[in-house]
């Protein structure tokens, strides 16, 4: 059981993460952050292994994994 | 006790004085008239535990410079006129970060490659910038062996005092000729503080030294602030010797190298009955316009001499405010000789 | 069981937002760099040198001491850092245009030297900040804002690598090239990366980290396209890989 924490604020929605999410728990959603960027959303429903690729990929470290 | 004097070359004498400054890291690229230096340097440096390195160009030089100072030791470069237009752009980021550094200039003469005689056509770029924006070298101009060794001592602490580059501009003859010389080492160095300086941080917070300002007003108030050191300098470190100029009716103005030649004409001029002095300043900047002004008021005419077209004499005319200002020049290729600048003092030394 | 935290920001990294471009790399190499340092606690003793770009602002990011050089002059800068103060561990982190065109000399100088210092080299193929034009690395055909008609050979020559370059080097201790276009790649550059400063740490020379980097502004293609043209495009033409490596027997 793993779990990550996206920061709205410093995500400009680029979607590096959603790319290497081997779960695709992860998609841009529709709301936009102060910054004015659509943020990435993650879908917590279990299976997320902790790999903490998004982490390693994600351009401005805005995610922190839990396992 | 007998002081013991030893006949040294100029370029040496600014390497000694170096290494009695506490001077540990040399950068430098090897160009005529002025290799003396780093060659000294190449080999006392290591002795004193300090560092010489042989940079691949000046543009090198001048960046390791600026490294190596940062982080709050002392340590220099030199060159000559072409190499010192390369380090141009360094020089700019350094006094725009405000990291102490000496600066030697053993000019030679230009423009490009020009040739390796003596020359102050380097003048301008050393004392109104040289690189980009708004900013000043302190200048120091020796016109002896044994003021290129105390000079370059002092050129190390008042870097330190105004966090900011000194240059000592020489030429070709005064970095080639060979004087007695008493090497007498500063007993102790003054510690400035130094809460600026790169020393990785450990129990502090960072530290950055950098010339790039891009937020609201930040740079205005840096430029301001380098005005301000450079008014205080104005205040503070004005540096000249006069020679007979109290009764005099005409004062030569004239500095480092050229300065030595005016010497013996005035004394030429005064066995001759004529009442002619000199000036020779020793900082171009900051530069003694008070003094020379005070000197105009009191009705005194200046006659400028340099190894060049006419640089200081704009100075020195602004310090005149109006008053007559003749000058004598001589472009690189052949140094006046003393007679010539008596027969140009015959010529304008005023009547009654 | 208990929750762990694993993955976090790491300590050397301050806690400010970058302001790169939306998907630009330079922030993760700005994580990988920090995390090296945080893995041999190396902060208190770092200096860092930044350079002329994208990458200026590496003191508002990096909790670090920076000295900032003019364009291209990092390598020369951080030589007299080190040579100064031998016990710090000293890093540039620079782009294409500022270390492969400007600042080739004393880069290679500096490798030449065998500064005991580490560069961390950013190839995106183009300038960034002064808005898109060619750069040393530009690839060929690819369209800048100053190579209109796409990069010609005839014209500009051919896109320079500069980790095969400075491998040639015997000053040179250790030269890899990077990139993060998968998960087994972002691993090889995170290795890489701390393998440089194992090197510095272990007085070896020089190291060098060249990370094959997206723009995906001044490449007009969004986050995606770009990692894929950095997989596809330019990985053909600068291979990944560790091109020298030095030994500590190979030290004379």
């Amino acid at each position: 059981m793993a779990r990550i924490e996206i920061n709205q604020s410093l995500c400009k929605g680029c979607a590096l993460c959603t790319l290497l999410c081997p779960e695709e728990l992860i998609k841009i959603g529709n709301q936009i952050n102060e910054n004015g960027y659509f943020y990435a959303v993650f879908t917590e429903n279990g299976s997320c292994k902790g790999c903490a690729l998004c982490a390693k990929i994600c351009p401005d470290v805005a995610i922190e994994v839990w396992k | 006790m007998t002081e013991t004097r030893d006949l040294v070359k100029g370029n040496e004498a600014v390497a000694m004085g170096a290494i009695d400054a506490g001077c540990l890291y040399y950068f430098g690229y090897p160009i005529t008239p002025q290799s003396d230096i780093p060659e000294y340097l190449s080999y006392h440096l290591p002795k004193v535990g300090g560092e010489f390195v042989q940079a691949e160009s000046e543009v090198a030089a001048i960046n390791m410079l600026m490294g190596a100072a940062s982080t709050g030791i002392r340590a220099m470069t030199s060159s000559s006129s072409p190499g010192i237009s390369l380090m141009q752009e360094g020089i700019s980021y350094i006094a725009g970060s405000e990291i102490p550094t000496v600066i030697v200039n053993m000019s030679r003469s230009g423009p490009g490659l020009g040739g390796i005689a003596p020359s102050q056509g380097d003048y301008f770029q050393a004392v109104k910038g040289g690189g980009h924006g708004d900013y000043h070298l302190l200048v120091l101009a020796p016109n002896s062996v044994q003021e290129l060794y105390d000079l370059t001592i002092l050129a190390f602490e008042l870097a330190e005092k105004y966090r900011n580059p000194v240059m000592i501009l020489g030429d070709a003859m005064i970095g080639q000729m060979k004087e007695p010389l008493l090497r007498e080492p500063p007993g102790e160095i003054h510690e400035y503080p130094k809460e600026w300086a790169l020393t990785g941080a450990k129990g502090r917070p960072q530290r950055v030294l950098k010339s790039l300002y891009l937020k609201d007003g930040e740079l205005t108030a840096h430029n301001w602030k380098l005005h301000q050191k450079y008014e205080t300098m104005k205040e503070s470190e004005i540096r000249f010797e006069e020679l007979m100029t109290e009764d005099a009716d005409l004062i030569l103005v004239a500095f480092g190298s050229a300065a030595r030649i005016s010497r013996t004409s005035v004394m030429m001029a005064r066995e001759a009955g004529m009442r002619v002095g000199l000036f020779r300043p020793i900082t171009l900047f900051p530069f003694p316009e008070p003094q020379l002004t005070a000197m105009a008021k009191a009705g005194k005419r200046f006659f400028v001499v340099e190894l060049n077209t006419g640089q200081m004499l704009e100075d020195v005319k602004i310090s005149a405010q109006g008053n007559q200002v003749d000058f004598f020049g001589k472009p690189p290729g052949a140094l006046p000789t003393p007679e010539e600048i008596f027969e140009e003092i015959k010529k304008i030394y005023p009547e009654s | 069981m208990s929750e762990k935290k694993i993955f976090s920001r790491p300590k050397t990294l301050k806690d400010a937002p970058f302001h790169f471009c939306p998907g630009c790399h330079h922030g993760i190499a700005h994580r990988m760099v920090a995390e090296a340092i945080d893995k041999y606690s190396l902060r208190e003793k770092t200096i860092g040198v930044a350079s002329v770009g994208c990458s200026v602002f590496l003191y508002d990011y990096f909790d670090v001491d920076v000295i900032e050089a003019p364009h291209g002059r990092a390598a020369a800068v951080a030589t007299g850092v080190k040579r100064a103060r031998k016990d710090k561990i000293v890093f540039s982190y620079q782009g294409d245009g500022d270390l492969a065109s400007i600042g080739i000399a004393e880069t290679v100088h500096t490798a030449n030297r065998g500064e005991n210092i580490t560069i961390i080299f950013i190839n995106n193929t183009v300038y960034g900040m002064t808005g898109g034009q060619l750069a040393p690395t530009t690839l060929l055909g690819q369209k800048t804002t100053t190579s209109p008609y796409g990069r010609d050979f005839m014209q500009d020559g051919y896109p320079i690598r500069m980790t095969e370059i400075l491998a040639t080097l015997e000053g040179t201790a250790f030269a890899a090239r990077v990139a993060f276009t998968t998960p087994k790649n972002i691993n090889m550059a995170k290795k890489a990366i701390e393998k440089a400063f194992q090197f510095q740490k272990e007085e070896m020379g020089f190291t060098f980290v060249e990370i094959l980097s997206a723009c995906p502004t001044n490449w007009g293609l969004n986050s995606i396209d770009s990692m894929k043209r950095v997989e596809e495009e330019m990985i053909p033409y600068f291979p990944l890989g560790i091109f020298k490596e030095r030994k500590a027997a190979d030290v004379l």
